[in-house]
């Protein structure tokens, strides 16, 4: 539930602008149910209504607008002034018009008709409002095959189990594994697959290009009571508590890696040592670390744990055996 | 000095919370232009103003602020034949927004664009925006789209003055830090468009200093960011792509080689899904032919296999991999 403190007095007003038609065209909708639609406590909501009898197009009795809420259920009356909603602001009309293009990307929506009617509505609707959206472009999700998409969709519509051979490039694996599907996610460039994982037994989240094969079963997907969705707030990656923390070294030229991989912590380097940034990573998992800092060819060292040094050193070394040594090296 | 919400006496920002919704009000429901001495006397927290001094001052922010909220507050001639004084009201037609019905399933894209935006900095706008399209409806979600979740996010401690720099055509200023760079620079910029791709958001803009459009990504900038000028006062070039400028940049085109790869039995599998033929070496090896584009790029991928995969050709990607291993290490106190 969204938080009010911060709140300034014009977006207090920009959201009873809003509040207001929504009731009128809901009286007598419960209190708590109320609340919970538009995004309040339900203490919010009471501060707001007793806030909003005070108001009117004059202060004579029959010009204030009523508001009342003693039975649990809430009516708002004579507001007829403000009995339509505000035209959409820029923010506003931009979010949807960007979002509805972004579905229209989505492989295998069967919604693209309606997602057509809505952006030609919703244009006309929000006129010039909507004219800046035309800068923003949004890319929800790329990659992946859309018969895997779909097929997982239809498997979550139908609850069905589904079979997923699956690539774990990060520790070259490629795994089989039976997965009850909860929802398809697309954020950060990549469409996932959440679902309840029997050999993990637990919820993971599968990237739909590391999908290598996907196969409807014959049996009833409906997850175990106690499979959670993930809070999406804080990304796909989840570190444990318990796992292994390993600092890096980045030089300039490999400072990206801090923005690709979930790292805990980042901090500079001083340009006088070279520059670059010190990071800590929490890892269950040391294999793509390895393969990372091989890929960094030196300009990522790890610094500690000294067993990963070791192990990075040890597969660094092997790997060029395979090859003749330097011309007076050494 | 604190007090226990509701309890206490209303605060500075509910008084005038209250304030603007009875101006609000009464201009709406007026059917002729009033004269700011009747909006004194309509209002009654003007009423209690000091003097006419301060009741003026605090109008005349008030009215600029609703004006930001994009409430159409227009100043009229209360008469025609008399142009001394201005009169203001709010045009219920220019208020309110038209009338749409939407159907069901139209609905619920829109709830999906809306949610899009669940957990980005544009949530509040996105929700809101959503609520005042529904408020005449009382229906509820359509199921068909369950199971399906895309979202947006907007990490980039910049995105929001990023985001109204381009909005509001306002020239913007930021320090900048480049990849291969140890030290921000300050740039100054005309922000053309904001571009979400491969989960990462991106500016394209006018460098003015360098005179020449480059393409900036939001997480490399540094610190704040500045306004430096009004909105609207530049021109975004009829012909910018957004996404084709930021594709240019991030993935400039190229030509595919071919490669012959060594690859270790029940490793490289990525490699082996875009191979365009796979044979036997021997117990332990498997042959593998493909196609690449950027060499370092390539070289890089297949350094991360490490001792799994040995380039045959070309020579130049031989010489690629082992100077990445090489490198990697020494940096972790090998020698050879």
């Amino acid at each position: 539930m969204a938080g009010f403190a911060q709140e300034t007095a014009t977006a207090r007003l920009a959201r009873l602008l809003t509040m207001v038609p929504w009731l009128v065209n809901r009286q007598g909708i419960d209190l708590a149910q109320a609340a919970d639609d538009l995004g309040v406590s339900v203490e919010q909501l009471e501060a707001d209504l007793n806030l909003l009898f005070l108001c009117g197009y004059g202060q004579l009795p029959d010009e204030l607008i009523e508001a009342d809420w003693e039975e649990g259920r809430v009516f708002v009356g004579n507001a007829d002034t403000i009995a339509r909603p505000l035209r959409l602001g820029v923010d506003e009309a931009v979010t949807l018009v960007v979002g509805l293009r972004a579905l229209r990307e989505v492989p295998g929506l069967g919604e693209r008709d309606a997602v057509e009617r809505a952006l030609a509505k919703l244009e006309d609707a929000a006129g010039a409002a909507a004219a800046p959206a035309r800068r923003v472009r949004a890319e929800v999700a790329r990659g992946g095959s859309p018969e895997v998409l779909t097929r997982a969709r239809q498997a979550i519509a139908d609850s069905r189990r589904v079979h997923l051979r699956y690539l774990v490039p990060a520790r070259d694996e490629a795994t089989e594994r039976d997965v009850d599907p909860m929802r398809i996610v697309g954020m950060d460039g990549s469409w996932y697959l959440e679902g309840w994982c029997h050999r993990a037994e637990d919820t993971r989240m599968f990237r739909i290009d590391r999908v290598e094969e996907l196969t409807v079963l014959d049996v009833d997907g409906t997850p175990p009571a106690g499979a959670r969705e993930r809070d999406l707030s804080e990304g796909t990656f989840r570190p444990a508590p318990d796992d292994l923390v390993v600092t890096l070294r980045l030089l300039p030229g490999a400072t990206w890696v801090a923005d690709y991989y979930p790292v805990e912590s980042v901090q500079d380097v001083a340009a006088s040592e070279g520059g670059g940034l010190l990071v800590r990573v929490r890892t269950a998992d040391t294999a793509w670390l390895r393969r990372l800092v091989w890929r960094l060819g030196g300009r990522g060292t790890v610094l500690d744990p000294p067993d990963v040094v070791a192990e990075v050193r040890e597969g660094a070394g092997a790997a060029l055996q395979a090859y003749p040594a330097p011309v007076g090296g050494g | 000095m604190s007090s226990e919400p509701g309890t206490a006496a209303p605060s500075a920002a509910q008084v005038k919370t209250e304030r603007l919704l009875n101006l609000v009000l009464v201009l709406l429901y007026t059917r002729r232009p009033l004269a700011k001495a009747q909006i004194r006397q309509l209002v009654p927290q003007y009423g209690q103003s000091a003097s006419t001094e301060a009741f003026e001052r605090m109008f005349e922010r008030d009215k600029d602020e609703l004006r930001e909220l994009g409430i159409p507050l227009v100043t009229e001639d209360i008469d025609p034949l008399h142009e001394d004084e201005p009169g203001y009201r709010i045009h219920q037609r220019e208020y309110a927004l038209p009338d749409i019905s939407f159907e069901p399933d139209e609905l619920a894209v829109l709830g999906l664009a809306s949610r899009t935006w669940a957990q980005a900095s544009l949530a509040g706008p996105a929700a809101q925006a959503l609520r005042k399209l529904r408020a005449a409806g009382v229906e509820r979600d359509v199921d068909a789209l369950i199971g399906i979740e895309p979202r947006l996010r907007t990490t980039e401690p910049a995105f929001d003055a990023v985001k109204d720099g381009v909005l509001r055509r306002v020239p913007l200023r930021f320090a900048y830090r480049r990849p291969e760079a140890a030290e921000a620079s300050e740039r100054h910029v005309q922000p053309w468009s904001l571009v979400s791709w491969h989960g990462h958001w991106y500016l394209n803009a006018f460098d003015v200093d360098r005179g020449a459009a480059r393409v900036f990504r939001l997480s490399r900038i540094v610190g704040a960011v500045r306004t430096a000028g009004r909105p609207g006062s530049f021109e975004v070039p009829d012909d910018h792509e957004p996404e084709l400028m930021v594709q240019r940049v991030a993935q400039p085109p190229t030509q595919p080689s071919p490669a012959v790869l060594r690859v270790r039995r029940g490793s490289g599998h990525t490699l082996r899904r875009r191979a365009r033929t796979v044979g036997e070496v021997d117990a332990t090896w498997d042959l593998v032919d493909l196609d690449y584009t950027d060499l370092e790029d390539f070289a890089e991928e297949l350094a991360g296999y490490g001792p799994d995969v040995v380039v045959e050709a070309p020579p130049e990607l031989v010489d690629s991999v082992v100077h990445r291993l090489r490198g990697a290490l020494l940096a972790h106190g090998g020698a050879r």
